[in-house]
């Protein structure tokens, strides 16, 4: 396994788990989508009490199998740490994960999925003029074609392309970094996906909240 | 399958044809699977018997490999697809000879909610499996679901919702219909990958199911126990 002391590669991250950086007190058992961005956080803020663990990013498409690979580190890790936090919102599970976050007595981030806590959970929830928006983070505008273009068969079958994301209006690309390259490629993602395209700004929105707590 | 370009559909059995369109859909070949609808056809079978035996014998398979994730979402697309282009040409045919009718099914998103695929998927298996369907598509608030069923004069209402936001919205749909007193007048099913069995009971529906095949099967037992009771 690939540890978190090593530098991320993307590619890594989307289809293997990380291991954790043995430092800190309170392990997180994280998404991959979510490696970058937690260790940015935990440079920022000095939180060398934090240890990361990460799962594939891919578990996404299977939301079935998030509460029992995370039960699954939980128990590996329990013993090696004063006390575990994960890194996951409800992700599909359909409040599996909270449920057996909350039998377990550990925490867990607020929030539905990644694009709602990058805005502010609250503020995402309070709107729904946005039903026809498709999100990407910074993560899956790199892993665009790892993480929506292959499993979804479109590099295959681009002529499914309408059966997806026929009732989408536009791609909304929630930038945590301000990285024009990274803006330039998820112009492209929409323009192959035929959807108009806006960026937003949302820096790390909740997330800082959330690990803070950790 | 690699040798498929050697096979020359109207050479084969009928027994051989079928089988060759249950791979033909499990493979997504839209063209082949019309083509062989034809040639059943031509050598007089019953629209019915093709729907059933060829098409819907071969989605069956497609349903059972995607729930067991040997098969991935753009696999059940294509052969969804294919199965849309054998079911429009038997369409028109199935009810001048008079296949079986086992109810009306309002089917719909919930409000908030776009993903449409499992929805589909379960409209056109009920539809295979005799029922008429009514598809209201995606995001639909609680008055769009209550006109259909009055408008239609429908038996079953399917309600489909993939985020965990959405689902609790089939919640307020079925309250509505109890403060209208029209919730024992339809049977109410829901599915949708983040919901289970407790959360359909909770919520009040008939039944939560997790699969077209399961939806199929239900409604069907659903509404023979209704017709029995009336
Ligand atoms: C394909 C997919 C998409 C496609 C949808 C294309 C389309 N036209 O529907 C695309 C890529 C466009 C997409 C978009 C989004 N998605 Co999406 N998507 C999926 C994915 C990978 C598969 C869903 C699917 O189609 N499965 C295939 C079908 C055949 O299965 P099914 O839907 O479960 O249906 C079966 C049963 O459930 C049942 N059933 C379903 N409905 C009904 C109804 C009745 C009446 C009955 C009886 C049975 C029944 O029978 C069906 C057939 O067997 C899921 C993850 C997953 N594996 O479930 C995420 C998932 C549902 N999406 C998710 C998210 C977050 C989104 C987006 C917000 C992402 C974004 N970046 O913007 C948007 C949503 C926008 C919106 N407002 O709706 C999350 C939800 C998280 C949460 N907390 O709820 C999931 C769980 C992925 C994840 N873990 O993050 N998505």
């Amino acid at each position: 396994m690939p540890t978190g002391d090593q530098p991320l590669n993307d590619q890594t991250l989307t289809d293997q788990e990380i291991a954790p950086v043995k430092s800190g007190s309170t392990l997180l058992i994280a998404c991959g989508a979510l490696a970058h961005e937690i260790l940015a956080l935990k440079k920022l803020n000095g939180w060398d009490h934090l240890a990361l663990r990460c799962l594939p990013a891919k578990l996404h498409l299977f939301p079935e199998k998030i509460t029992s690979e995370v039960a699954r580190v939980v128990n590996e890790e329990r013993e090696n740490f004063n006390s575990i936090f994960v890194v996951y919102a409800d992700c599909g599970t359909g409040g599996q994960l909270a449920a057996y976050c909350a039998e377990q007595g550990i925490e867990m981030v607020r929030g539905p999925h990644c694009y709602a806590f990058y805005e502010g959970v609250d503020a995402f929830a309070a709107h729904d003029d946005e039903i026809t928006a498709f999100y990407l983070t910074d993560f899956l505008v790199r892993q665009f074609d790892a993480f929506v273009i292959k499993p979804m068969g479109l590099d295959r079958h681009p002529q499914l392309r309408d059966a997806y994301f026929g009732n989408y209006t536009k791609l909304v690309y929630q930038a945590q970094t301000d990285d024009p390259a990274l803006t330039e490629k998820a112009r492209a993602c929409a323009e192959r996906l035929g959807l108009a395209f806006e960026r937003r700004l949302t820096g790390y929105g909740d997330l800082i909240r959330e690990l803070s707590r950790a | 399958m690699a040798d498929d370009e050697d096979i020359i559909l109207s050479e084969l059995s009928d027994d051989e044809l079928v089988l060759q369109m249950q791979d033909d859909l499990y493979d997504g070949m839209k063209e082949e699977i019309e083509e062989a609808v034809e040639i059943l056809l031509e050598r007089g079978w019953a629209p019915y018997d093709i729907l059933t035996k060829a098409l819907v014998a071969g989605m069956t398979i497609v349903g059972h490999d995607f729930r067991d994730g040997i098969l991935f979402v753009p696999e059940v697309l294509l052969a969804a697809g294919a199965m849309k282009g054998g079911m429009a040409i038997l369409k028109p045919l199935l009810a001048e000879t008079g296949a079986p009718r086992m109810g009306k099914m309002v089917i719909g998103t919930v409000k908030g909610d776009i993903h449409d695929i499992g929805k589909n998927l379960v409209g056109m298996m009920m539809e295979g499996a005799g029922f008429e369907i009514i598809d209201l598509g995606i995001n639909n608030p609680v008055e769009d679901y209550l006109d259909a069923l009055k408008r239609e004069d429908a038996d079953i209402l399917g309600m489909s919702a993939l985020l965990t936001t959405t689902m609790p919205y089939m919640k307020v749909v079925i309250d509505t219909m109890v403060q209208e007193g029209i919730r024992n007048d339809y049977i109410v099913l829901v599915g949708g990958a983040p919901l289970n069995e407790e959360f359909g009971k909770a919520i009040g529906a008939d039944a939560y199911c997790r699969d077209a095949a399961v939806a199929v099967e239900t409604a069907k037992e659903l509404v023979a126990r209704r017709h029995n009771q009336h």
